[in-house]
């Protein structure tokens, strides 16, 4: 629901400026502190939530169709790999949920270069990097044949032009 | 001071658009081009853009080879029929024999994959697997990084541009960034769009704070749509919007409350509704009907026939399936793994599942090309056996040369999901490599006169404003600019009335849209008299040029098709039945930017696999 920014915790790194997919969390230059621009922009991600390193962004729930005192809080932590939730209903209920969100340490992943090269005649062929290997299925790579391939015939072959603006 | 400064970017292979299609064009790219130089440019953050921003909670996408789960002959099936009979079968059967590798790595690279007591990957339903998917797209961007030379980050893309000495063929693209305001200009040998679909073309049911909650993600602006168009590579299917059937107002997904949960809809007098509207489905579409799933639209259908005929509203009936605490965790975590505001909608309306059976909805249409939809650019399809028609130079390239696509850009190829897209975007890499490899010293070059010219035209908004605003005292209401946000609300006032959006109950007609067409020709006009008062509504002024072309082509396309094919998605009053004689066919159609005509054809359709699985299989 639309995010929002406690006056008292902001202060002003920029972290949910950078990372915004809707670009709405803008520095507002007054206070020095961040705020959402455009709400009515705003997808719920909690991006910037989680970015946050000052726990300064929360949200409320959009005034269309959400009662207000509810909460949805998380705690991101990417170095022990996990997520954790606390919603709170408007009559008081809580509910905690943990999840994992990556197995292996951030920043391993092996760079698609630093495979060995291909052959050069790969190029012209159907399989992608790391095939058939990856595919982990006996036969490898499908293939169909085209014998039994049937053409559906076009009964009024009518072209128009359609004037949709000038 | 804005667009002053330009910055001009080389590259062998430039990649619009940062999502998953992007990112698996450039891991490829970089793959099988080791000297190549690899661009991505994003309008907003790579590790947080497109649709799987907030993560996922389920591959949609996935055939299990390796357990002997299911075969791409089954998935072009399981597409063919959940689209009513059309779909690019050729570009569906390479997705289907490649998404296992790509699904694979994801796994090596530290997605977590929830596995069952066999230890094969945990399904929640025949083509889906179930994970830990928050940071999805933080680890695949991570690999995107490492493979292309540079990314840029911030930078809204405008317009393709076209080679100078070569006709039909493109050299680049131009944008501005969205921190500095400096113009880009960005030229290239080979160019792949991945950009989003659309949301916000057709007026969603939330028009306050709430129209950000879209199903699809609000910064989704259709410029997958609007660059092709422009320079007029061939779309098609664009007519094939979708309508999605979620938990009402936070769009949460049902497709883990169906298919893993068990769970099912009843109406509003605890009544199962769907068998009732059988008989009235089978006079529209005929044997679609007992077609097996049955397909999304014709589901949507039933839903949309029983609260018409006042049994709403409908409802999940969760309350059996939570009293077991494990299906109580996943249905929650399904929401917070993609989408949070499902869960604060109901926190903040003390909806227990466990309690109360929640509110279903039929959504706004959206375009797009990756979903239960395949709307988007006609493509070149696999060499080694895709039908001459199908074929006319490299895998995904578009009929405009050396322009690639992949995820929501291509049409033809519905259920690709993130995976598929992924995917997409690998096939469209490799591609490309091999087409800058043949081009030797041919290369294409930008046109001066041509980006200068647009220059002029992406910034005129900040312009506009400056001038503009001096002549009122204050407030939004100028006489001689438009906002960005009141052209938007035009663009969807007129598609939902005019085009068949929620509003309408999905029904169109020809008078409508002959309505509909001189009224969108209107706004098209008032897009010249925009107005920004900075970068961020510079931003939000482009992503509504985007939205209006891919309209335009939403509605071309609809007025094309003279029959009711999807049902559920939208109806054509005038024409209210299927009609395989004359529309079992792809709709294409070719914008003339000159005339602002779009020339519409029919292109056939070519069934690859049978229509059921040999009893011996």
């Amino acid at each position: 629901m639309p995010t929002f920014v406690y006056m008292t915790a902001c202060d002003g790194c920029g972290h949910c400026v950078d990372i915004c997919p809707s670009d709405i969390m803008h520095i507002d230059p007054v206070t020095r502190r961040a705020v959402n621009i455009e709400p009515n922009f705003c997808w719920e991600c909690y991006s910037c939530v989680k970015a946050c390193p000052q726990n300064a962004i929360d949200d409320r729930g959009y005034s269309d169709f959400a009662p207000m005192n509810h909460k949805v809080r998380v705690l991101r932590e990417p170095e022990k790999g996990t997520i954790s939730w606390r919603l709170k209903f408007r009559d008081g209920r809580e509910k905690n949920f943990v999840s994992p969100i990556r197995t292996t340490e951030w920043g391993t992943i092996k760079c698609a270069s630093e495979y060995e090269a291909p052959d050069a005649s790969g190029i012209d062929g159907q399989e992608l990097a790391h095939e058939p290997d990856y595919l982990k299925a006996d036969g490898g790579l499908r293939r169909i044949s085209t014998k039994q391939f049937k053409k559906h015939p076009i009964a009024n072959k009518s072209t128009s032009s359609m004037k949709a603006a000038e | 001071m804005a667009g002053k400064k330009i910055v001009h970017v080389d590259s062998d292979i430039l990649v619009i658009g940062g999502g998953f299609g992007g990112c698996g064009a450039a891991y490829e790219s970089r793959y099988w081009g080791r000297d190549k130089n690899v661009v991505i440019v994003e309008k907003a953050n790579i590790e947080r853009s497109g649709a799987v921003a907030q993560g996922l909670y389920a591959i949609n996408c996935y055939m299990g080879m390796r357990w002997g789960q299911n075969e791409p002959e089954d998935y072009v099936r399981y597409q063919r029929n959940d689209l009513m009979g059309l779909v690019r079968e050729d570009l569906g059967y390479d997705i289907g024999r490649h998404v296992d590798s790509t699904v694979h790595k994801f796994e090596e690279w530290g997605l977590p994959i929830m596995t069952d007591e066999n230890g094969q990957y945990q399904r929640e339903g025949k083509w889906q697997i179930m994970i830990h998917g928050e940071s999805y797209k933080p680890i695949v961007a991570e690999a995107a990084r490492k493979a292309a030379n540079k990314v840029y980050n911030r930078i809204m893309v405008t317009h393709l541009l076209m080679d100078k000495k070569q006709a039909n063929r493109v050299a680049g693209a131009v944008g501005f960034n969205v921190r500095t305001g400096d113009f880009y200009v960005f030229q290239s040998k080979a160019v792949i769009v991945a950009a989003g679909g659309a949301s916000h073309i057709f007026k969603p049911h939330s028009a306050g704070e709430g129209m950000g909650r879209t199903w699809y993600a609000p910064w989704s602006s259709g410029s997958a749509y609007a660059l092709p168009i422009r320079v007029g590579a061939k779309m098609t299917q664009m007519e094939n919007r979708i309508v999605l059937t979620r938990f009402k107002d936070g769009y949460g997904p049902v497709g883990a409350y169906f298919l893993h949960l068990k769970t099912y809809t009843e109406n509003g007098f605890g009544e199962a509704y769907e068998p009732k509207w059988r008989d009235s489905i089978e006079q529209m579409v005929g044997d679609y009907v007992n077609h097996e799933p049955v397909p999304t639209c014709l589901r949507n259908h039933a839903f949309l026939k029983e609260v018409e005929a006042g049994g709403g509203p409908i409802r999940m009936v969760t309350k059996e399936a939570f009293k077991d605490p494990h299906k109580e965790i996943v249905g929650w975590e399904n929401f917070l793994g993609m989408t949070i505001g499902q869960a604060v909608v109901w926190a903040a309306n003390n909806i227990d599942p466990k309690e109360i059976n929640p509110e279903l909805v039929m959504s706004e249409p959206y375009v797009m090309g990756s979903h239960a939809t395949c709307s988007g650019a006609w493509a070149s399809g696999p060499e080694d056996y895709a039908p001459d028609e199908y074929q006319w130079g490299y895998n995904r390239m578009m009929t405009v040369d050396g322009l690639f696509g992949a995820g929501d850009t291509l049409g033809g190829t519905p259920h690709k999901f993130s995976s598929g897209s992924f995917t997409e975007g690998r096939l469209a890499g490799k591609a490309a490599v091999k087409y800058v490899n043949d081009l030797g010293t041919n290369v294409p070059e930008v046109d001066e006169a041509e980006y200068m010219a647009l220059q002029v035209e992406i910034y005129q908004p900040l312009e506009n404003y400056r001038v503009g605003r001096n002549e009122i005292t204050g407030g939004t209401v100028s006489p001689s600019y438009l906002l960005p946000l009141a052209g938007l609300q035009r663009l969807e006032k007129i598609m939902d009335e005019y085009c068949g959006g929620c509003g309408q109950r999905y029904m169109v007609n020809t008078p409508l849209m002959e309505r509909g067409i001189e009224l969108l020709k209107m706004l098209k006009e008032d897009l010249a008299n925009l107005g920004a008062d900075g970068l961020h509504q510079l931003l939000r002024a482009w992503e509504l040029h985007h939205r209006v072309l891919a309209s335009e082509c939403v509605m071309a396309h609809t007025m094309y098709r003279e029959e009711t094919r999807w049902p559920g998605y939208y109806y054509r009053g005038d024409f209210p039945k299927l009609d395989d004689k004359n529309w079992h066919c792809f709709t294409l159609s070719q914008y003339d930017e000159r005339s602002g005509e779009f020339h519409m054809e029919k292109a056939p359709v070519y069934h690859i696999v049978d229509e059921h699985k040999k009893a011996a299989e």
